[in-house]
């Protein structure tokens, strides 16, 4: 039959959906998940992260991000710049070396993998022997130097890895060149450290795990010196003079040796344990800089008391007098020095260090060290997200508010611009602000800039104030007293400890044209706030909501509600609470809307839903969706709330705590790697034995969770006759009902004070009773009803309220169309009995095609359980397009997806890592940049935004309103190049929209 | 028997004199011969000349042989017309309270019983054996058939449950395993989803259709090959009001033989013929029922109305004032994929699913005449998923 059909009609179609859909993941923002090694070329200056998955990422200016990924499936040890090119080798956990470039490609930047390399040694030598541990990429760009567990040197020639066999230097060779008492006896243990003379090319420093470290000539391809430590080495610096050796042991310890002049064998200047006394832990890497006048600067990572701060991750940076030990929030991977100067030779300017959790950059030449703030690689997870909600195309005027608030809580940074700026970057301004708020555990709403290449943190709200919470106010006091040694100073913004759970937000909506805000949390709890530019002191009303309704036998077991602070707290510029609406119980919110425009917020529970009319603050309607036979949700989730923040550090900490020195890790991880893989066989044997079970049942009324209200919705729509529209509330369940309130709002000068009222309308049950995720009203054009406010701000086109309207009711099985108001199915889309594929999310987005601009589509953007995205038409609900987008067991990032309404999303890789995709193939942000070597001078790298965000502040500020809009289409339009000279390019994010 | 009735009558043979009886009162009133309309309109009609708008009437006529029979669709009121010569004698019964016995067409083997015997004497209660209840064939509810014998191949079955609204669960579980088949790089292992374990007294044991360790291979006519556990559970609770599902059985002793003339016959029913299963066919619901109509034991075909009726379309709607109803469909045609067993099993019904309007309703097309043409493409497919 489908043979008869026309051709034409069906290829038309196919043009036009690859005009609007395209499947792109195109950049992630946060901070990578595990990393494992830091790089830094000062020539390019860039900066490279490595991780444990084997994902490489390179960062510059905001904007200049490139991201690639090993083949193999092993932790990233060691990334290492080759001087003066665009390449860099990374060393993996399986000893394997890969060449990596960044090849421009159409004016812009890739980067691509170009070679791999695996040492191999004699036939029959150990494994050890060719067991890479220490990396030099010589000053000449073309030589790299192995250091291996053997205790041998490989010399291979880049970027072809080709082997320089007889420039090799053989533990044999060194041994035979110092004197016997060093060489002979004892092993010298594996090539801890290899570093080049700063002042001559030709000389580079080995040293061995047991301390000896040997001066070696390349030309002459002997041992020029030998410098006697007898510590366990960890690290070596060459100072920059050439003159000196530091040398960092495992003791706790550093020394400097002299190593100018003719003496064979180098003195020992100076030894030092700066925490001394007692034993120490090992000061894993040492560097020492100089300034034009004075001191030099020292940084010494470790190297702790043993006892007292074993657990602590600092690195103490001491200058001059002044000493200071950075106390970071999670373990230290690496850290690098940026230096002043056309060739990054002056001044240290900035100490970059990427810890565990987070990157922190240190302000080196302002008073007191302040922290800069990064304008990537943000942790997104300070406090685990809990929820998400995307605002697309935000007006000025409140973008500019958000920010000023924003502005207001960053005084504590250095206000110095950000010092990582290689790369430039080629994309064009976002077309429109958009924002992206995350909810965390801890009771904070994070709002950021997610226009474009770059997730810039905005604003922070805490909701934690309005309540009263076990947590110490002291807490945070007890730092930074004086004389206290080691002299800490805590930095980063790492904090997963949350005070109290019951602070977690789960459910945000923010109005972007009236700048309300509703969050609503674990606890029941639903804040409605109001942006106020100045601080204010408020008492936020509580109002219960009794969602049971004298439902009987009902026994609640989960936590209590939160208790509210009595007396007036003072809110900070920003959004500030105004109303509390608290459900009894006390149950997690799972939806939430707010219509600014009739000033109602709408909330649901697992036991039902109610309607706040936050202008007279009562409850409008409260009703009871719980099936009496639903015990699971009748109780309530057993009481988490035992933990305490102290208690939970110390016990994490001591989890933590080691004395395996890292010197030792390959081993260990080796040994890890068999063990977890025989668990796994020994799992997967089990699985065999006793397969899952799976029963077919229908689902029926009684099942769990039924009357847990899944989603609400406002509508202006026709109800009840078709001649007249009215607000209506709808409500969706997880048993397939659906409620519909009609909704009588007194007129605007009384809306103070004649009360609002509701009346049940409607109920529908599905029969196929799966939940309800999405309930949407379609005008007489088929289109989707504009958001509150959004006509009344000419942002968009007033529905149609001639034609019919009709109902679309999203479950997690199908997609139904009803007709309004008297409600018969009029279509539907079946997808669980097709694919078996359920939705888990969907959002309403405006596909625009790629070829004019005028044309466009709405469509349903749905993520299935399978990980699958779809693109559903509107309002015929046929299926147009489908992508594999994540992979079906990662439940927690499926559970993350948020859309936008321009056919984008986010959701969370790892905790700290949102991934952006487009399903649009017009608007797609991606990193445009280009990295290209400077020949003589860095021109091509110009100052880029201030990571303050005041660069955004002053593109917006010089123009208002609709203008911004038509300019940048304007802009767009431009040719590149002149675009990217009048400098607008110079914004906090860099972004992309292509065309 | 009907010159008992004979009643002269002057009047032309274009009309038809009815003579409706409703317990003890008559009616009587005339219809054109030539223009009977449909049944419903004769029903309303009925109850209109009776005044009883709200009671639900079971409606039986005396044909020429004196038998009782009933009216209950246009089919069977166009008989009753057209054979009417002239009077048409009706009786009207409620529902609830119906005489089934009375129907049927042995009555003439029973001795001096008349129509009106049957239906004016009740059956009293010193009879020696009261009649055995069999209601009319329409008033059956199958909950089980084995369908599409003449495509599958024989070592397969394809079975339907009907869920319907009844309290019976469908009471089975489903697990993953391993099977091995024949591809064309020789035998290979893949995974399959079973049937792991039957709940006593659930519809699917009750059928004795499936069985434990039955290899599930379609879900209302979509292959479970490549998908998870997970997915095969999901379209079977979302297709369990009407559930269609393809096994290879375990136990291959019981499979039908196809007769050698095998998938000629239309919807007579006698292409298939049962070894020794038969019995379980319909023995869920009345033992002894076979005799009310030709049993077909082997579904081969839907009527169409059939696939309309068995729709999860009936949302239930409760509008302000309080009173439910189902939800009417409305007129156009539904978009998504007719949850009917399609006769290609092997091609890709992804594209079909999401195709449009147009090739949706040429699968309902191809529904109502069932499509032989198909058979062959699918009879070839077969090759691919013959296991051993």
């Amino acid at each position: 039959m489908k043979r008869f059909r026309r051709h034409g009609q069906e290829s038309q179609r196919e043009r036009i959906k690859q005009e609007l859909y395209g499947f792109n993941k195109t950049v992630e923002h946060g901070f990578p998940h595990q990393p494992s090694a830091l790089g830094f070329s000062p020539g390019l200056q860039l900066l490279a992260i490595g991780t444990r998955s084997g994902a490489i990422k390179l960062y510059g200016g905001p904007g200049v991000e490139f991201m690639g990924l090993h083949d193999e499936n092993a932790a990233v040890t060691q990334v290492h710049f080759l001087p003066h090119q665009v390449e860099l080798v990374t060393l993996l956990d399986d000893n394997s070396l890969h060449m990596w470039t960044l090849r421009a490609h159409h004016g812009v930047s890739e980067l691509l993998e170009i070679g791999r390399f695996t040492l191999t040694g004699p036939p029959g030598a150990p494994p050890s022997v060719t067991r890479v541990t220490a990396v030099l990429a010589h000053s000449s760009g073309d030589l790299l130097l192995l250091g291996t567990e053997g205790g041998h040197v490989f010399i291979v020639k880049v970027p072809g890895f080709r082997e320089l066999e007889e420039r090799n230097i053989s533990l044999e060779k060194v041994t035979n060149s110092v004197p016997e008492e060093y060489g002979g006896r004892r092993s010298l243990e594996h090539v801890e450290s290899l570093q080049e003379n700063p002042v001559n090319p030709r000389q580079v420093l080995i040293g061995y795990g047991r301390g000896l470290m040997v001066i070696w000539d390349l030309d002459s391809q002997s041992a020029v010196k030998h410098i006697p430590a007898t510590q366990q080495l960890e690290s070596v610096w060459w100072t920059e003079d050439g003159g000196h050796v530091l040398s960092s042991h495992s003791d706790g310890s550093y020394c400097r040796w002299k190593v100018a002049g003719d003496d064979p064998q180098s003195e020992q200047e100076k030894s030092e344990v700066p925490y001394g006394h007692f034993p120490c832990k090992a000061i894993s890497k040492i560097i020492q800089l100089p300034t034009e006048q004075g001191p030099p600067f020292l940084f010494l990572s470790g190297g702790m008391p043993r006892a007292s701060y074993g657990d602590r991750h600092c690195i103490s940076v001491i200058h001059s007098k002044t000493h200071v030990a950075l106390d970071f929030t999670s373990r230290i991977i690496d850290f690098f020095v940026i230096r002043d100067g056309p060739d990054h030779t002056g001044e240290p300017s900035a100490l970059v260090v990427l810890v565990e959790e987070e990157l922190v950059v240190i302000d080196l030449q302002t008073e007191g060290w302040p922290v800069i703030q990064t304008p990537y690689l943000v942790p997104l997870h300070c406090s685990a997200i809990t929820c998400s909600h995307h605002v697309s195309a935000i007006p000025l005027k409140l973008w500019e508010r958000v920010l000023s608030a924003g502005t207001l809580q960053n005084t504590h940074y250095s206000k110095k611009p950000w010092p990582m700026t290689g790369g430039q970057n080629l994309a064009p301004d976002p077309p429109q602000r958009d924002l992206l708020l995350t909810g965390h555990e801890d009771g904070t709403v994070r709002f950021w800039d997610a226009s474009g290449v770059c997730l810039y943190p905005m604003y922070k709200l805490s909701t934690a104030g309005v309540f009263l919470t076990d947590s110490d106010p002291n807490d945070n006091l007890n730092q930074g007293t004086e004389g206290e040694w080691p002299p800490f100073r805590k930095v980063g913004c790492f904090d997963p400890y949350s005070d109290d759970p019951r602070l977690g937000i789960q459910k945000i909506h923010l109005c972007k044209y009236s700048g309300y805000l509703t969050v609503a949390g674990t606890a029941g709890q639903i804040l409605v706030l109001e942006l106020n530019d100045e601080a204010a002191e408020q008492t936020v009303e509580a109002t219960v909501a009794d969602l049971l309704q004298g439902q009987e036998g009902f026994r609640w077991k989960g936590h209590t509600r939160l208790e509210v602070r009595e007396e007036p707290v003072t809110f900070p510029p920003g959004f500030q609470p105004f109303a509390l609406v608290q459900c009894q119980p006390p149950a997690v919110v799972t939806a939430l809307t707010l219509h600014s425009e009739w000033k109602l917020v709408t909330f649901g529970t697992s036991h039902g839903f109610g309607l706040y009319d936050y202008q007279q603050k009562n409850n409008v309607l409260v009703r009871c969706t719980l099936n009496p036979s639903d015990q699971l949700a009748m109780e309530g989730p057993l009481s988490r709330v035992k933990s305490i923040k102290k208690s939970l550090r110390q016990s994490f900490r001591r989890i933590r705590r080691s004395r395996v020195s890292l010197r030792k890790h390959h081993v260990n991880n080796a040994a890890k790697l068999q063990q977890a893989n025989a668990r796994l066989e020994a799992e997967l044997a089990e699985m065999e034995l006793a397969p899952v079970q799976r029963k077919i049942e229908p689902r029926s009324p009684d099942d769990s969770f039924t009357g847990l209200v899944r989603t609400l919705y406002f509508a202006d729509t026709f109800l009840s006759d078709s001649s007249h529209n009215t607000p209506s509330l709808w409500a969706g369940t997880n048993g397939g009902s659906v409620f519909a309130y009609q909704l009588r709002l007194p007129p605007v000068e009384r809306r103070g004070e004649d009360p609002v009222t509701a009346h049940p309308a409607k109920e529908i049950q599905l029969m196929h009773r799966a939940p309800v995720v999405g309930i949407l009203v379609l005008d007489g054009h088929g289109s989707p009803l504009p958001e509150p406010l959004e006509v009344a701000h000419d942002l968009a086109r007033s529905p149609d309220m001639q034609g019919s309207h009709s109902l679309l009711v999203i479950s997690e099985e199908q997609f139904k169309v009803f007709t309004l108001p008297k409600v018969s199915s009029k279509m539907k889309l079946k997808l669980t009995a097709i694919d078996g594929s359920r939705v888990r999310r969907v959002g309403v987005a405006w596909f625009g095609s790629t070829r004019t601009d005028d044309y466009g589509e709405s469509g349903l953007t749905v993520l299935t359980n399978q990980g699958d995205l779809h693109v559903v038409s509107l309002p015929g609900v046929k299926l147009q397009v489908q992508y594999p987008c994540i992979r079906r067991e990662d439940v927690s990032g499926i559970a993350s997806c948020v859309f936008t309404k321009h056919g984008q999303g986010f959701y969370l890789i790892s905790p700290s890592e949102f991934e952006r995709f487009s399903l649009s193939a017009r608007c797609v942000v991606e990193p445009r940049s280009l990295v290209e070597v400077s020949s003589e001078t860095p021109s091509t790298t110009q100052p880029r935004a201030l990571p303050d965000g005041a660069s955004v502040e002053r593109r917006n500020s010089t123009r208002d309103g609709a203008a911004v809009l038509q300019e940048i289409q304007k802009s767009l339009e431009v040719d590149q190049t002149t675009f990217l000279e009048n400098g607008t390019s110079a914004l906090a994010g860099g972004n992309v929209l292509s065309n | 028997m009907n010159k008992h009735h004979r009643v002269p009558s002057n009047r032309t043979l274009s009309s038809v004199e009815v003579k409706s009886k409703f317990g003890a009162e008559f009616r009587r009133f005339s219809l054109d011969r030539s223009k009977p309309g449909r049944f419903d309109e004769f029903y309303g009609l009925l109850q209109h000349v009776h005044r009883i708008p709200n009671v639900d009437l079971l409606v039986g006529y005396a044909d020429v042989h004196g038998d009782l029979l009933p009216i209950n669709n246009n089919d069977n009121y166009h008989k009753a017309i057209s054979v009417a010569s002239p009077l048409l004698r009706l009786f009207l019964q409620r529902k609830e309270e119906a005489d089934y016995s009375a129907f049927g067409t042995d009555s003439l083997t029973r001795p001096k019983k008349t129509v009106l015997a049957a239906v004016l004497l009740r059956p009293d209660a010193n009879r020696k054996k009261p009649p055995v209840i069999i209601s009319l064939p329409r008033d059956f509810r199958p909950v089980s058939s084995i369908i599409d014998v003449d495509i599958l191949p024989e070592t397969h079955r394809r079975v339907r449950l009907y869920k319907h609204g009844q309290e019976k669960p469908l009471g089975f579980y489903i697990r993953d395993g391993s099977s091995v088949r024949v591809t064309p790089q020789g035998l290979e292992k893949v995974p399959g989803i079973f049937i792991s374990r039957m709940v006593p007294g659930g519809l699917a044991e009750s059928t004795g259709l499936l069985a434990v360790n039955d290899e599930v291979l379609e879900v209302n006519g979509i292959e479970v090959q490549g998908k998870s556990l997970d997915q095969v559970t999901d379209m079977m609770i979302a297709n369990s009001h009407n559930l269609i599902v393809t096994v290879k059985p375990a136990n291959q002793r019981n499979n039908i033989i196809r007769s050698s003339g095998g998938g000629g016959g239309a919807a007579s029913g006698s292409s298939g013929r049962s070894s020794d299963s038969g019995a379980s066919f319909y023995g869920y619901f009345t033992p002894g029922a076979a005799i009310v109509t030709t049993p077909a034991h082997i579904i081969q075909n839907f009527h169409p109305e059939e696939l309309e009726s068995d729709e999860d379309d009936e949302d239930l709607v409760i509008e302000a004032d309080g009173e439910a109803l189902p939800i009417p469909r409305a007129a156009s045609a539904s978009c998504s994929m007719p949850s009917l067993p399609r006769y290609e099993p092997h091609l890709n019904l992804r594209s079909t699913a999401n195709g449009d309007l147009a090739s949706s309703t040429g699968s309902l097309s191809t529904v109502s005449t069932p499509d032989r043409g198909l058979e062959g493409r699918s009879l070839e497919e077969d090759g691919t998923l013959i296991t051993l």
